[in-house]
């Protein structure tokens, strides 16, 4: 029993004075302090470790499974579907036009996948509400042309730079929003610590201004990627 | 500061004795930039208008009385002696705000504002607006908000950015057909709305841009006040508080001196000095 419990159970009355005598014999509640204060810290340690990045994100299954690899391997490369457009404007990922081009209200593969693509979406003229894992605060201006069109050697990244592996995956992770801001879990990164082991594990403000920083020597004003 | 081989200054000046005060300017930039406006847009301390046509008289009984209207946007001043230091960045706590070295236009960055304000009190040209609501748009107009613009939300500064959008959009294009953005691809919405053509816009650094052509500024520091940098050398254009030392990019035209006198404040006859000392005896008053 700790000394405040001690204290709360004689009273207030008379408590002050007694306590404040401060009896040497009586230290055995400190070691328990000790303790309590320990399993307190770890409780509240591991929860927020833990607990808070689960309760931080909510997680959305996107409309139904894409497979990367598959349409890589059949379509060709990233800029077979994801462009710059005459403008210098970046489509993005595509819509249901760009993927009628192949496809039609028929499913191609036996796919459940695409079984629902076909049924709910092109049958119906819909557009597929996907969510943008890379997708960026309202407050940022991205030029993809700037990066992969640029003058220099820093005008010339490929896409795996900043959006990983993305080709080769079989399956479409499900999105998680911060639930504060409302920004994708990208952006922070998995990792709570904020340690990067990929170039594309994070694409936080810092992570972009860092490569400015090393191809320009400068990481810009503000209005280069503020809007 | 990067040292730029090629910067922009973008700058504009207008010319007063075209404008009209029709307020197209002021309506098109609120319809590019999500400008809210409010359910009383006569409370001014309220309204939002980053551009503001101000209305000017000479103050003389009829028949004599003359009216000029002055739109007045974000004059992005580069500061003392040129160099960035405008007054709204020097003082910003939070560096919400910030002095583009590259195309000498002046940053607000609203996530990052946190709404103290000081900007506001240091800005001579009371160019800045606080937002204090958030913004509400009639039920279906966000619909036809510009995505390239972001809305502020309330407790933020915003002011006029010279579209810094349309620059942006303008250079995607440029890198899509790797070359240069020309003088027609980056213009303010202002400039574009104005039925007058009273607003002429481009880079004062650029001897082919028309904004260049009329303004002529000098490169350097005025003898007389070695903090003023970029004096039109057209004795028709002048700078608002110009003595100051903020060096402006927004310049004003006109052939009437007493409009010419309305952009500073003067001591008894010492606007007669000036012109004297200036060489300017063949301009109409």
């Amino acid at each position: 029993m700790s000394e405040i419990e001690n204290k709360a159970e004689h009273g207030s009355m008379d408590g002050a004075g007694e306590c404040a005598a401060g009896d040497p014999k009586d230290d055995k509640g400190l070691g328990l302090g000790v303790i309590f204060f320990m399993v307190a810290f770890l409780v509240c340690f591991l929860s927020g470790w833990l607990l808070f990045p689960k309760l931080l994100y909510s997680k959305h299954e996107q409309p139904f499974n894409f497979d990367h690899e598959l349409h890589t391997a059949e379509a060709g490369d990233c800029e077979s579907c994801h462009f710059l457009r005459e403008d210098g404007t970046w489509s993005g990922i595509p819509n249901l036009a760009s993927c009628m081009e192949c496809h039609t209200d028929e499913p191609m593969g036996e796919t459940e996948d695409e079984a629902i693509f076909c049924e709910e979406y092109v049958a119906k003229e819909k557009e597929v509400p996907w969510f943008v894992y890379s997708k960026q605060p309202d407050c940022v201006f991205f030029s993809h042309a700037a990066h992969i069109n640029g003058e220099n050697a820093a005008g010339k990244m490929d896409c795996k730079t900043c959006h990983g592996p993305i080709g080769e995956s079989t399956s479409s992770r499900p999105y998680e929003e911060n639930r504060i801001t409302g920004y994708s879990r990208d952006i922070w990164g998995k990792n709570i610590w904020g340690f990067k082991k990929h170039s594309w594990d994070r694409m936080k403000m810092d992570d972009c201004a860092n490569c400015h920083v090393e191809m320009d020597g400068h990481k810009g004003y503000c209005f280069q990627c503020h809007k | 500061m990067i040292q730029h081989e090629n910067a922009h200054k973008f700058g504009m000046v207008v010319d007063l004795d075209k404008c009209t005060g029709c307020g197209s300017c002021m309506v098109s930039c609120m319809a590019e930039n999500n400008v809210p406006f409010k359910e009383d847009e006569t409370r001014k301390k309220d309204s939002i208008t980053w551009m503001r046509v101000y209305k000017l008289t000479n103050g003389k009984p009829f028949p004599e009385t003359e009216v000029v209207y002055m739109p007045r946007p974000c004059q992005h001043c580069s500061g003392l002696g040129d160099h960035g230091h405008s007054p709204c960045v020097s003082v910003c706590p939070a560096t919400a705000t910030d002095y583009g070295y590259d195309t000498g236009i002046v940053s607000q960055i609203y996530t990052r504002c946190f709404g103290c304000r000081y900007c506001m009190g240091a800005c001579p040209y009371h160019a800045r607006y606080f937002n204090w609501w958030d913004p509400k748009w009639p039920e279906g107009q966000e619909n036809y908000l510009s995505p390239n613009v972001s809305p502020r939300m309330r407790g933020v500064v915003e002011k006029c950015s010279f579209c810094y959008h349309r620059y942006q959009l303008a250079r995607e294009k440029g890198y899509m057909e790797e070359r240069e953005i020309e003088e027609n691809e980056y213009q303010t919405a202002c400039t574009t709305a104005c039925p007058a053509g009273a607003i002429t816009f481009g880079d004062l650094n650029n001897p082919e841009h028309e904004v260049t052509k009329i303004v002529k500024p000098d490169p350097h520091p005025d003898p007389m006040n070695k903090n003023v940098v970029g004096k039109s050398r057209n004795p028709k254009v002048f700078r608002l508080l110009e003595r100051l030392g903020t060096n402006t990019k927004v310049y004003y035209m006109s052939e009437r001196e007493w409009v010419r006198k309305a952009g500073d404040n003067y001591l008894d006859g010492e606007w007669d000095k000036r012109k004297n000392h200036h060489g300017s005896s063949s301009d109409h008053g």
